[in-house]
């Protein structure tokens, strides 16, 4: 049943993220109802997946790969639509909408035939400092997204003649203050997450903090050499999207070389 | 009774004798009285703005009604002019198209609504408005709604001036939190640190090579005057140089700029380069965080600005098309004679 919602979510995604691309292409792009839907649509099902499988698993949903990949596109869509309404960043949904929809996709192709499993007691220890790691992912992530959008409207004020995008897109300035804030935030997070980890009787795989230490490491230096003005905001925003390029390609590995089994 | 729209404007008619035949507001009420009584009018309402002055009334018998209008009009202004006259469903998409700012000079500009409610508001409250004429224009204000809404008649910017604010407003945000320097006081620097002070920005200083001139344009704009040579100094404390000095050279380097960014940290710079010959280094706009546009780029941006609110006319035109059928259907069926009602939201 939970396949449903996951269905209905990433359909509701995907619609929302075509329209507004037809729309952007023909000129006609303006943020109304119709993405509104389509985006707290798709948000409401994913959740309803994220309860239903969790209830279904007697477990907070993050204890295998399907469930973290969706957990993370949750996470990622949740920053996004907190961090879009208060820094009234137009357009922050469109540039996550493809990764949303991407980890769905990847974890509805690849985990379809996954079956239930009972795991045990409906909130293990082991759980709570992943689900934070994956919060703290999709914060990061989002500041990857607001770098994007940064890179483009910089490079868009610089032009003779701006395009159409131009007119849509932030503020640089707001885009820059977000990404700051969400880098602390993020850094924050996966710090709390890390030290709960330590904590838990239950740990998050060996794979799973190396991974977390690396992102953790990465994101509290550009956020120290940003304070220190050692980086300006075009750089951060270079340097998070080839670290998120890099750690896409790292993560993964780092996982595979845990083992097979997704607990 | 029938509707009908009488004026003049900016189209046909030249500014000398326009401003003869404006209103002002104080004389307004009285004006719409005369026109009421003596041109047999059931209602009336009277727009004058500085692009154009205009009737609307409704009426029985049409031809006698305007004719009066006219001689009343020319009458006060003791000028005679051409004026144009729409009628019933040409009366209704000529304000709907008023209010839409498709008659403009600027195309799209959003000043003319809040004109048109003001006038009808003083029509309404002397009492001089009944159905017909609340039915129309409250319909016309909600068709500007529509229009602004619907389509992207007022996006971009179509001036020098506005396309600066935008550019500014795209890199800061809020403006209020921005300090301008003006290099120069020529009148194309003066007009756009005038837009970029309607948006509030928080400081202005202004630096000329004949201080007084300086000193004589800060008063008037509501900045500080600085001598030439100290110019560089407060650099790094502005957001905004706007520059239009007549120097043969080149006033800032790429070279020098990126020395003196250091202590900016990340503040962006924007850098408004008006002169001819150019006054910055093309080369500044490689910077990190430094933003340089020159008077063809603003030019360039304003004729897109124009360009793409002369595309959305069309969806525009639509729009007002089914919005008169609406308002038609509407006339066409009431009964002959309704009692008077007022409509108050505007």
């Amino acid at each position: 049943m939970e396949r449903y919602f996951l269905a209905g979510s990433t359909i509701f995604y995907l619609w929302g993220f075509a329209y507004s691309l037809v729309l952007l292409r023909v000129g006609k792009f303006r943020p109304g109802r119709l993405n509104l839907c389509a985006v707290v649509g798709g948000f409401t099902l994913q959740t309803g997946f994220l309860v239903v499988r969790g209830y279904l698993l007697g477990h907070f949903p993050v204890s295998g790969a399907f469930e973290t990949l969706v957990f993370l596109s949750w996470s990622i869509a949740l920053a996004s639509l907190v961090v879009g309404r208060i820094y009234r960043l137009s357009l922050l949904g469109l540039f996550a909408a493809p990764l949303v929809i991407g980890l769905q996709l990847v974890a509805w192709f690849r985990f379809a035939g996954l079956e239930t499993v009972q795991l045990g007691p409906l909130v293990g220890e082991g759980e709570l400092p992943m689900a934070m790691v994956l919060l703290a992912y999709g914060v990061l992530v989002v500041v990857v997204v607001a770098g994007v959008m940064y890179l483009v409207q910089e490079r868009q004020l610089k032009m003779r003649v701006p395009g159409l995008i131009f007119h849509l897109l932030p503020p640089i300035t707001n885009l820059s203050e977000a990404m700051q804030r969400l880098l602390g935030f993020g850094v924050g997070l996966l710090t709390l997450g890390i030290l709960a980890g330590l904590f838990a009787d239950e740990s998050i795989g060996h794979g799973g903090s190396v991974a977390s230490l690396l992102v953790w490491i990465i994101s509290a230096v550009i956020l120290f050499l940003w304070s220190r003005n050692f980086l300006h905001s075009h750089r951060v925003a270079q340097v998070c999207l080839a670290a998120f390029l890099l750690l896409l390609g790292v993560l993964p590995a780092i996982h595979m070389l845990e083992g097979p089994g997704t607990k | 009774m029938k509707i009908f729209c009488l004026g003049l404007s900016h189209h046909g008619t030249e500014i000398g004798l326009r401003e003869r035949f404006a209103v002002e507001e104080r004389k307004l009420p009285a004006t719409l009285e005369v026109l009421r009584s003596q041109a047999g009018l059931g209602e009336v309402v009277l727009v004058s703005t500085c692009n154009r002055v205009e009737v609307y009334g409704s009426a029985n018998n049409l031809e006698v009604a305007s004719r009066a209008c006219v001689e009343i009009l020319q009458k006060m202004a003791g000028a005679k002019a051409k004026f144009y006259q729409r009628e019933e469903d040409e009366g209704a998409r000529h304000l709907f198209r008023l209010v839409s700012g498709l008659d403009s000079m600027v195309v799209g500009e959003t000043e003319i609504l809040g004109q048109v409610k003001t006038a009808y508001a003083t029509a309404l409250d002397g009492g001089l408005t009944g159905p017909t004429l609340n039915r129309l224009f409250q319909q016309s204000f909600r068709v500007a709604k529509q229009v602004r809404t619907e389509t992207g008649i007022t996006r971009g910017a179509v001036s020098v001036g506005s396309v600066a604010v935008e550019l500014a407003e795209k890199i800061f945000g809020d403006l209020k939190s921005c300090r301008v320097l003006l290099l120069g006081a020529g009148q194309a620097g003066g007009r756009v640190a005038r837009s970029l002070r309607s948006r509030g920005v928080r400081g202005l200083i202004l630096s000329n090579r004949t201080y007084q001139r300086a000193a004589e344009l800060a008063e008037e704009l509501g900045g500080m005057a600085l001598h030439f040579n100290h110019w560089r100094n407060v650099l790094n404390d502005v957001d905004i140089v706007i520059s239009s000095t007549a120097a043969h050279g080149r006033l800032l380097s790429a070279k020098e700029l990126a020395y003196m960014r250091e202590a900016r940290k990340d503040r962006p710079l924007f850098l408004i380069d008006l002169a001819v010959p150019r006054d910055f280094d093309p080369a500044l706009n490689h910077l990190e965080g430094v933003f340089l546009h020159d008077i063809d780029s603003l030019q360039a941006m304003a004729g897109q600005g124009l360009a793409e609110r002369r595309r959305e006319v069309v969806q525009c035109e639509q729009l007002i098309a089914a919005q008169v059928e609406e308002f038609l259907g509407w006339l066409w069926q009431r009964p002959a004679s309704l009692p008077s009602e007022n409509l108050v939201s505007l």
